[in-house]
This record gives C-alpha cells, structure tokens and sequence, in this order.
C-alpha cells in the first residue's frame, strides 16, 4: 500500500486529521485488488476445500442479501441521518460478502461461475452476480421484502444479534481466513447490534404509532427466527473440523440478548412457529422465498448485460 | 407520519477529537431523537472515515453563542493589547503546542 499522508504530523485542531493515514483498520480487507491480501489462504488440514467453500457461500450470501435489501434504503429512509447509518450498514456487510466469496472461490474454483475467455470479472464478482437463485445459500431471513423502519430495525437486530454470536466462535477457526474476518465483522456487529437495539427500545417506548409497527415487523419477521439456528450438514462439518460454527449452539448466547431487549421494550417474545420448508429444504439448501428472485434481477442485471466488463 | 408524531428532531452540535487531536473540534450538526442516537448519528455521519477517536454531542439549544452585533464590544479592545501575547518571551525548544 502506498504510504498516503493528508496532514502535518503536529496538526492538532483538525478532527479530519487522521483522513488516510495508514494503520491497522486499512491493512486487511480493503485492498482493491486482492481481497484476501496479507491473510494465508492455505485449506487447514483435514478439510475438504468444496465443502469450506460452501460453508464460506452460505456466511457471505447471508451478508450479500441483507446487504442488498438494507442498501434500497439508500435515499429512501426517513431522515437523512438514517439514510447514511443504513448505508453504512449495509456496507459493512458487503465487506463481508466480498471477503466471505472470495474465500470460497480462493478454497474451491470449480464453484465459481464459468465466464467467457478474457472476462475481467473477479472471482467474489461471477459467485455474486452469475449464480442464479437455487445456488445462493443466504437464511431467508435475510431476503424478504423490506417493510417500513420499524421492520428493518427489527431485521437488523435480529439479524447482528444472531451473526455477532456467530462471529464471535468463528473468530477462533482453524482457518486463517474466516477467523479474520470474523475478527474483523464482530466490531462491525457490535454496532450494528447497537443501533438497531437503541432503535428498537425508541419505537417500542415511543409512540402508538411506532410501537404498532415494531410489533408488525417482529410479528412478520419472526417465522424466519428458528431457521437461524437449524444446523445444515455443511455447517455440522465444519463446526466438526473446527473451520465453522454449529448455529445450534448458539442459541442460549442469542437468546439472552434478545430477551434483554425484549424485556426493556417491554415486548412480549411471539409464540407463533417457524415457516417451514419445502420437503425439508430452507435456504442453506437453496430454497428460497420469491422474493430473492426479484432481488437478485435487480443486483445481478448490470453485471451480467456485461460479462466482460470492468468496473 | 401521523398527526400527533412530530417529524422534527431537535438540532444537535458535533464535537470530534481526532486520532492525533488533543481537542473536541465541531464538525457540525445533526438531527436526533434523543442524546444516545445522536451519539450514533454522530458516528455514522461524521467518523466514516476514520476521523475520530472520541465523540461529544451537545444540543444546539443548549449552546449560548455570542452575537455577530456584539463583534465590535466583545473582541475589538483586545486587538491593540499587544502586551497580552506572550511574544517577549524565549519558549524553550521542547515546549509542545504553543
């Protein structure tokens, strides 16, 4: 990286003044070209490199999808202070798809979408744009409809609450890659978790209006809740060999916290059950709601009206 | 919006302290519900790129600022006390931020 310096080294009265200077935050994940740069890709022993693969596919599309459904709200939501906490969100999360693709294309190339000859497009980009709907692994959580803020808020803190858990045993695999950016999404969880969760307590104890509609979005998002922690045979494996996290377990963890802010929102935990699948099968397994298809349209139309493009 | 919600939030100032800052500078204003989201606010508007390394929020109410009217009795008597600046004096060469 090239060594960028905006300001004096004496420069005391300009908050701005660490703007582009190099430190830890900018070494990993941020490198235009390699993704992956500074981090051993080697497959630990024992592994078998398509299903790490896989298990990476399943992180980074969760991350993919919300990032993709939380980024419509861009110029859409209700102030203009929300509208750039939204996005900041959102791109965090598509850090963490890109790094989560890339992982799996660098463990499992036989995975990555096959482009014409000469195509500039990179590895995390064809996993991205050129898989179409039964190949994308993301919980359904992550892909319904957007409803109002209050829903959104309510996705999101389900959604960090579940994935920081996660995150936080991830950062302790065996492989190098997935526990960095594991190390690297837990401080961005955190506050996502943070903001949704303050957001949630405001509606819920703000007015009618608002804590009618958090209740509708925890009401409708809620089916969606026990998927998160329904263990599939790819994240078993990995759990086993000890690159991955078996959800299952994180149960009791995710729990606590959500029954905390539950609590001091005063909202009761719904007791309708989990939507089901069809003959067993749920996102992990490539099963989705119709509402990924139209998402995906959307995303993947610009990259794929030009397979050999460069952005 | 329904009709009993107010959709303005009250105005809050932005104090950032940099990486290498030893003050709060204002980097601005912003609009929030309450002291704890415009804190948020304050990070996601204002420290996206790195900037800081602590954050104060105050509300804009709650500032009283001096009058551009009052220009003249407030700051023009000091500007021909030249005896005020301690320019008579040697600073030592490992004295920081002078």
């Amino acid at each position: 990286m090239p060594d960028v310096r905006t300001h004096e080294p004496d420069d005391h009265d300009n908050a701005y003044a660490g703007l582009l200077v190099n430190d830890v935050h900018w070494a990993f994940g941020t490198d235009f070209e390699d993704p992956l740069a500074g981090v051993d890709a080697t497959v630990p022993d024992g592994v078998e490199p398509a299903a790490l693969a896989t298990y990476c596919l399943m992180l980074g599309d969760d991350a993919l999808v919300m990032s993709q459904r939380i980024a419509e709200w861009c110029s859409n939501a209700p102030d203009l202070e929300e509208d750039i906490a939204l996005s900041n969100i959102a791109l965090d999360l598509l850090g963490q798809a890109r790094l989560l693709l890339a992982r799996a294309a660098a463990a499992d190339g036989a995975q990555v979408p096959a482009l014409p000859d000469g195509s500039p497009v990179p590895d995390e980009d064809r996993l991205a744009y050129f898989r179409d709907v039964a190949q994308f692994r993301n919980v359904r959580l992550a892909e319904v409809p957007n409803g109002d803020f209050a829903q959104t808020v309510t996705r999101i803190l389900l959604f960090s609450t579940w994935r920081l858990a996660l995150f936080e045993e991830l950062s302790r695999s065996r492989d190098a890659v997935l526990a960095a950016v594991a190390a690297k999404g837990v401080k961005e969880l955190t506050y996502h978790r943070d903001f949704a969760g303050r957001w949630f307590l405001t509606l819920a104890r703000g007015t009618a209006d608002s804590r009618r509609r958090l209740l509708a979005g925890l009401d409708e998002l809620w089916p969606l809740w026990a998927e998160l922690f329904e263990t599939h045979d790819v994240e078993r494996a990995a759990s086993g060999a000890g690159v991955g996290v078996d959800p299952a377990g994180l149960t009791a963890d995710v729990d606590a916290v959500l029954d905390q802010v539950l609590a001091a929102s005063g909202v009761d935990r719904p007791d309708h059950g989990p939507l089901g699948g069809a003959h067993g099968r749920r996102g992990r397994d490539g099963h989705h709601t119709g509402a990924l298809g139209s998402l995906l349209e959307e995303m993947q139309v610009v990259a794929r009206a030009h397979p050999r493009g460069q952005w | 919006m329904t009709g009993q919600v107010s959709g303005e939030w009250p105005l809050y100032e932005v104090f950032v302290r940099g990486k290498r800052g030893l003050n709060h500078v204002h980097v601005g204003s912003l609009h929030a519900p309450d002291d704890q989201l415009a804190l948020r606010h304050a990070r996601d508007v204002y420290t996206r790129r790195n900037e800081g390394v602590s954050i104060w929020v105050v509300r804009s109410s709650a500032i009283t600022a001096s009058s551009p009217d009052e220009k003249d009795p407030l700051f023009a008597p000091s500007g021909d006390k030249v005896y005020r600046h301690p320019t008579f004096y040697e600073i030592p060469a490992d004295v920081p931020h002078m």
